[in-house]
């Protein structure tokens, strides 16, 4: 049999997953309540005067934010683990690290876009200024396929392990603190009147490498974990 | 093939390497304690108090060794992953994962004396100062190095498994050696260089590279001594360490 051509590799896997998560649509929610609950929890706990949650509030939803990825970060490959078809990816006759690339990129819009479609929401919730909040989107699209990307690595290192979850997290949380300084510090640097140009732009080189590196990456992560 | 290579080549085997590291274990250990010896004694006796600090510096004498170790420990932990990966030497894979504790463990050692240094000169046990975040980010990054590896039932793999993670986490690496001059923060800068002239006086100077000497042999004696134990467990149904039981003991297998 003649194998397809390998951008019809990559249109499945697109349109395999995207179907994967609209099938379970309920459980794609699960990440964007949880970022949620956790900003909410911060006026709980520190009182709700604006100018203190104001100084918070950039980090507080960029933590939430990554948290919440992370949380569906440890799925990422279960459930093609399970059924098999995670094999099928590795022996298939086109490149792993492009297909991973397409789940990747499938995680990151089903997870990440939504939360950076709430984020408006979020930083209401937590005064945030005005004028910060387009720094805190672009700052978010730029961390977040970050997360996504190192994330991925991290869990093809995993994969195949009951409880991996708290590994998981000790795994990915080192590798991701530069984004969430330069994020964040980004967002701080705006609030206070500074500029706030570098940092974005060394979360946009770091990405730009990401891309290139992480799934090539990853799918050596994979070889190894399902050798 | 001439005799160095050979011998490298020797070195690759795990009989030929325990035997070799049994060999040179006494010794590592007797020169790291007599070099200790004589920087102790340096650090404590014949160095000056420091015009500022008073005697509380001397913690340096093992903050720094420990600090430089590492990421020393990382680096050679990170060589061996890349050794291991690349040409699935065996030697390479229990040699990285070897040193990862013991890496830890001289982290730990650095974050511990700075805190304990801070509090008098700094008047802080922690700050949130660049060397010392990404020190933290290096003592994690050792943690699920070790992590890794326990989690994974089959010893080969999950060698692989924490060596490639070993080596993406390189990336911090630089981060931590070069955090002081990229961001002018309250860690000291750099004082003491191996190229071009310390800013240090001499008389400071030579017991700390001779606690580093010693930190470096011991490092090297306290790899030897895990791997010896990981080989044995590694090769526990090969033939030479069947060998090396005693007879006795052999007889119940």
């Amino acid at each position: 049999m003649k194998p397809g051509t390998t951008s019809a590799a990559c249109a499945a896997v697109l349109r395999r997953d995207l179907m994967l998560v609209w099938r379970r649509r309920g459980d794609a929610l699960n990440p964007l309540l949880f970022a949620i609950i956790v900003v909410a929890c911060f006026p709980f706990a520190l009182g709700p005067e604006a100018a203190v949650l104001e100084r918070i509030a950039a980090g507080t939803i960029f933590v939430a934010v990554l948290l919440a990825m992370l949380l569906t970060l440890d799925a990422l490959f279960r459930s093609d683990l399970e059924d098999g078809s995670l094999e099928q990816l590795v022996v298939s006759p086109h490149p792993l690290a492009l297909l991973l690339g397409c789940k990747i990129f499938i995680h990151w819009l089903t997870t990440a876009l939504p939360l950076i479609i709430v984020a408006p929401l979020l930083a209401q919730l937590l005064q945030l200024p005005a004028p910060v909040l387009p720094v805190l989107i672009i700052a978010l699209a730029l961390a977040t396929p970050l997360l996504s990307l190192i994330g991925a690595v991290c869990v093809a290192l995993t994969v195949g392990m009951r409880r991996s979850g708290m590994l998981l997290t000790l795994l990915v949380l080192p590798l991701i603190v530069p984004a969430l300084i330069f994020g964040a510090g980004a967002c701080n640097a705006a609030q206070n009147g500074f500029a706030y140009a570098a940092p974005l732009l060394w979360l946009a080189a770091w990405l730009v490498l990401s891309i290139i590196i992480a799934p090539l990456a990853a799918a050596a992560a994979l070889k190894i974990s399902l050798s | 093939m001439n005799s160095f290579v050979l011998f490298f080549h020797k070195l690759g085997s795990p009989p030929y390497f325990y035997r070799f590291a049994g060999k040179w274990l006494p010794w590592l250990y007797a020169i790291a304690l007599v070099a200790a010896a004589i920087g102790f004694y340096g650090a404590l006796f014949t160095a000056p108090a420091d015009y500022q600090q008073g005697d509380s510096f001397r913690i340096m004498y093992v903050h720094v060794p420990c600090a430089w170790m590492g990421l020393f420990a990382y680096l050679f932990m990170a060589a061996n992953g890349f050794i291991a990966l690349v040409w699935r030497i065996k030697l390479s894979e229990t040699l990285a994962m070897a040193s990862a504790p013991i890496g830890a463990a001289f982290t730990f050692i650095t974050l511990v004396t700075g805190s304990l240094w801070g509090k008098p000169t700094w008047g802080t046990w922690w700050t949130w100062d660049a060397r010392l975040t990404s020190e933290l980010v290096l003592l994690f990054l050792y943690f699920g190095v070790i992590g890794l590896y326990h989690a994974i039932e089959d010893r080969r793999q999950a060698a692989r498994a924490a060596a490639f993670l070993a080596l993406i986490g390189i990336v911090n690496l630089p981060i931590v050696h070069y955090s002081v001059i990229w961001w002018n923060t309250l860690h000291q800068g750099q004082t003491v260089n191996l190229i071009g002239p310390s800013k240090i006086a001499p008389s400071m100077l030579w017991p700390l590279l001779t606690l580093a000497f010693a930190t470096h042999v011991y490092f090297f004696a306290s790899v030897f001594a895990r791997t010896r134990v990981a080989l044995l467990e590694l090769e526990s149904g090969k033939d030479w360490v069947r060998a090396l039981l005693p007879a006795t003991q052999a007889s119940h297998d």
